[in-house]
C-alpha cells in the first residue's frame, strides 16, 4: 500500500466519521417509509407497550383538535403556516413514526414567534386541553425565539386524548429560553410527544418534562447545536402511580464544539404496575471538540410492584472534550435516612413525605418559573397523598 | 424526672456468619439529673447500645429491658422513642438532600410536641439556637447535614437537642473530630441542656478530652459488650493516665 492510499483512507475514514449516525437514534425523515410500523423489538420502542397505544400507530387521519388557551404577552405571536412553510422554517425534521404521523396529518403547524431582542418577562402560556381520549389528535408546533431574545413557554396538557405532536424549538443565536412541558392528563391519556430544540450560538436552553398523569406518556427531548457556544440543561420529572407508563427519552446530539449539555432526571414510582423508562443518548460528534456534557437519572421506587428501567448511552467520536459523564440510580427509601428522621420524632409516614419531598425540591428549583415551581410542589404533595399515606395508613 | 433503665440488655445484629450478639447484658440506670459518661475502646459496642436504645432496625434485642421512667421503650417505635423523650445526637448524621433544616426542625418540633410551634416565636428559638452553637441563620434554609463540615454535623445535632428538648439525651461521639472551640461549643450547649431540672445525659465517648468540659456523675467502662467497670470522675483520670489495656487483658481471658 502507497503512503497516498493509506492518507486516501484516512481522509475517506473520517469523512465517514463525519457523517456518523447515532447507533440509537434513527435518522430524521418525514418520508413515513423511513419509519416503518415498530414490532416492539427495535431498540427505541423495546419499552414501550404498544397495544396500549391504542392504535396511533396506525396513523388515521384526523381533525380532531385540543383546545388551546393561551397567554401571549405583547410582541409575541401565534399564527398558523403550512407544511411547506414549517419545513422552510427550519423545522426539526420527524425522527420517530409518531411524530412523522404528526407532521403528515396535523394540517400545517402552528408558529409561536418571540421577535429578536424581544425580552419578554412574563411567561407565555399555551394551555392544550382534550375532551376525550376517543380523539385522535396530531399536534405540530414551531417554537422560534430570535437572536438575543428572552423568553419563558409553558406549555400544559390536561383532560384526555390520543395525542401525537412533534413540537420543533429553534434558539437563535445568543438567546435564552426556558421551555416547559407539563403532562398533568386525565388517567386515560395517550400521549406522544417528541420535542426538538436547535440551540443557536452561545443560546442557553433549559427545557423540562414534567409528567403526572395519562396512562401512557412518551416524550421525546432532542437537543442539536447549529454553532458553538450553545447550552443546553435538560431537565425532568415524573411520578408513575398504578398501571401508568412513562417514558421519558433523550438525545443531545453535539453537532458543534464547546456545547454543553446537561441533563438531570428525578422520578418517583408508587404502586402496581407503575412502569417509568429513561433513555439518556449523548452523541458527540468528530466536530465537537471542547464539549460538555453530563446526564443524570434518579428514581425513588416507593412501593413493590413497580419498575423503573434507566439507560444511559454515550457514543463519542471525538476525545477532544472538557468531560462527559454520566450517573443512573434507582433506589428504595434509604432506611439511614428514615431512621435519623424518626429518631427526631417524626413518624414513618410524615419521614416518607420529607424524603420525596427532598427528593425533587433539588430539581424544582432549578426550574426558574416560580409559578410553576409552587404549583410543582403542591402536586408532588397530592400525588403522595393519594398514594403513600394512603398505604401507610392501611 | 426521667430515668432511664437498662438492665440486662443483649443485642445481636446480623453478619454473614449468622447474628452475633454485640452487648452481652449491659445493666445501667441514668437517675433524674445524672449525666454518665460511656468509654471504652473502638468495638466495645459504645455505639450499638445508643443504637439500640433508639432503636435502630439494624440491631435485634434477644434479652433485657429498657425503660423511660417505667414505659417500657423496647415497645415503642423509633418515632416513639423520641416522642417518649429520648434523644440521640448521631456519631454520623444522615443527610437529607432538598430537605431544609428549618423545614425538618419545624416537622420534628411538630412532631415530638404533638403541634406546631407558634411561627413568631419559633423562629427566634431556631435562631437562637443556631447562634449558640456558633451557626449563621442562613445555615436554616442549608439541606439537612448535606455538605456540612464535621463540625457543623455536630453542631447541628446539639441545636437539636436544644430546640426539642428531650428528657434524655445519648450522645455518640459527639466530640470526636471536632476541634477545641467547636469542642467548647458543643459542650456549653450540653450543658445548657442538663442545667436544666432533671434532664438525663448519656455521653459516649473514646476521648476523655470532652469530659474537661462536661462533669460526668459517673464514669463507665465499657469492654466486650458490659460495663467492666463504674465509678466517679476520677475513673476517667485514671483511663487518661492508664488506658484500656488492663481491661482489654481481662476481656481476652
Amino acid at each position: 500500500m502507497t503512503v497516498t492510499d493509506t492518507a486516501r483512507e484516512s481522509v475517506a475514514a473520517s469523512l465517514e466519521q463525519d457523517r456518523v449516525e447515532s447507533h440509537l437514534n434513527p435518522p430524521a425523515s418525514y418520508d413515513l417509509a423511513d419509519h416503518p410500523v415498530p414490532t416492539g423489538r427495535e431498540e427505541i420502542w423495546r419499552f414501550t407497550p404498544l397495544k396500549r397505544l391504542r392504535g396511533i400507530l396506525d396513523g388515521e387521519a384526523s381533525a380532531a383538535a385540543l383546545t388551546w388557551e393561551t397567554t401571549l404577552p405583547a410582541g409575541v405571536t401565534l399564527t398558523e403556516v403550512g407544511d411547506a412553510e414549517a419545513r422552510e422554517l427550519g423545522e426539526l425534521a420527524p425522527n420517530d413514526r409518531p411524530s412523522a404521523l404528526a407532521a403528515a396529518h396535523a394540517g400545517g403547524a402552528l408558529l409561536l414567534d418571540v421577535p429578536a431582542e424581544a425580552e419578554v418577562a412574563e411567561p407565555i402560556v399555551l394551555r392544550l386541553h382534550g375532551e376525550s381520549v376517543d380523539d385522535l389528535v396530531w399536534g405540530r408546533l414551531l417554537i422560534r425565539v430570535g437572536r438575543h431574545a428572552q423568553a419563558t413557554i409553558v406549555i400544559v396538557h390536561t383532560g384526555s386524548a390520543r395525542y401525537s405532536a412533534l413540537t420543533t424549538a429553534l434558539i437563535g443565536d445568543g438567546a435564552v429560553a426556558n421551555i416547559l412541558s407539563l403532562q398533568d392528563w386525565d388517567d386515560d391519556a395517550v400521549h406522544l410527544g417528541r420535542d426538538a430544540i436547535r440551540v443557536g450560538r452561545d443560546a442557553t436552553i433549559k427545557h423540562t418534562s414534567i409528567s403526572f398523569g395519562g396512562d401512557l406518556v412518551r416524550m421525546n427531548a432532542n437537543v442539536e447545536y447549529a454553532g458553538p457556544g450553545g447550552d443546553a440543561e435538560l431537565l425532568g420529572l415524573y411520578f408513575a402511580d398504578e398501571g401508568q407508563h412513562l417514558e421519558h427519552r433523550l438525545f443531545a446530539d453535539h453537532t458543534a464544539p464547546r456545547t454543553k449539555s446537561h441533563v438531570l432526571y428525578k422520578g418517583a414510582l408508587q404502586g402496581e404496575g407503575a412502569h417509568t423508562v429513561w433513555i439518556g443518548n449523548v452523541l458527540i460528534r468528530k466536530v465537537a471538540e471542547g464539549i460538555e456534557t453530563y446526564e443524570e437519572n434518579r428514581n425513588l421506587v416507593l412501593s413493590d410492584g413497580c419498575q423503573a428501567d434507566s439507560v444511559p448511552n454515550l457514543e463519542i467520536e471525538t476525545g477532544e472534550i472538557e468531560g462527559a459523564g454520566h450517573a443512573s440510580a434507582t433506589a428504595r427509601f434509604d432506611d439511614q435516612q428514615l431512621f435519623y428522621l424518626r429518631s427526631r420524632g417524626v413518624s414513618e409516614k410524615e419521614a416518607h413525605r420529607l424524603v420525596v419531598h427532598g427528593f425533587f425540591n433539588d430539581l424544582i428549583r432549578k426550574v426558574g418559573i416560580p409559578s410553576i415551581e409552587e404549583k410543582l410542589l403542591e402536586t408532588v404533595e397530592a400525588e403522595l397523598a393519594k398514594n403513600l399515606l394512603q398505604e401507610d395508613a392501611s | 424526672m426521667s430515668v432511664l433503665e437498662i438492665k440486662d440488655l443483649h443485642v445481636s445484629v446480623e453478619t454473614e456468619d449468622g447474628p452475633k450478639e454485640i452487648l452481652k447484658g449491659v445493666t445501667l440506670t441514668i437517675a433524674d439529673g445524672e449525666t454518665h459518661a460511656i468509654m471504652g475502646p473502638n468495638g466495645s459496642g459504645k455505639s450499638t447500645l445508643a443504637y439500640s436504645v433508639a432503636g435502630h432496625p439494624k440491631y435485634t434485642v434477644t434479652g433485657g429491658s429498657v425503660t423511660l421512667d417505667g414505659e417500657d421503650v423496647l415497645q415503642m417505635s423509633v418515632d416513639e422513642r423520641a416522642r417518649a423523650g429520648l434523644f440521640l445526637a448521631m456519631q454520623y448524621p444522615v443527610e437529607v438532600p432538598g430537605v431544609s433544616v428549618a423545614n425538618f426542625l419545624r416537622t420534628a418540633k411538630t412532631a415530638i410536641d404533638g403541634e406546631a410551634p407558634k411561627l413568631r416565636t419559633w423562629v427566634k428559638d431556631v435562631n437562637a439556637a443556631l447562634g449558640h452553637l456558633d451557626l449563621d441563620p442562613t445555615f436554616s434554609q442549608r439541606s439537612v447535614n448535606e455538605g456540612f463540615s464535621g463540625g457543623e454535623k455536630k453542631r447541628h445535632e446539639i441545636a437539636q437537642l436544644e430546640l426539642l428538648n428531650p428528657k434524655v439525651a445519648i450522645l455518640d461521639e459527639t466530640d470526636s473530630g471536632l476541634d477545641i472551640d467547636a469542642l467548647k461549643i458543643v459542650s456549653e450547649g450540653v450543658n445548657r441542656f442538663r442545667g436544666q431540672e432533671g434532664k438525663g445525659v448519656l455521653l459516649i465517648t473514646h476521648y476523655t478530652r470532652i469530659l474537661r468540659y462536661i462533669q460526668p456523675d459517673y464514669v463507665h467502662v465499657f469492654v466486650a459488650g458490659r460495663v467492666a467497670e463504674s465509678g466517679g470522675a476520677e475513673l476517667a483520670e485514671q483511663l487518661e493516665a492508664e488506658g484500656y489495656e488492663k481491661y482489654l487483658a481481662g476481656a481476652a481471658v
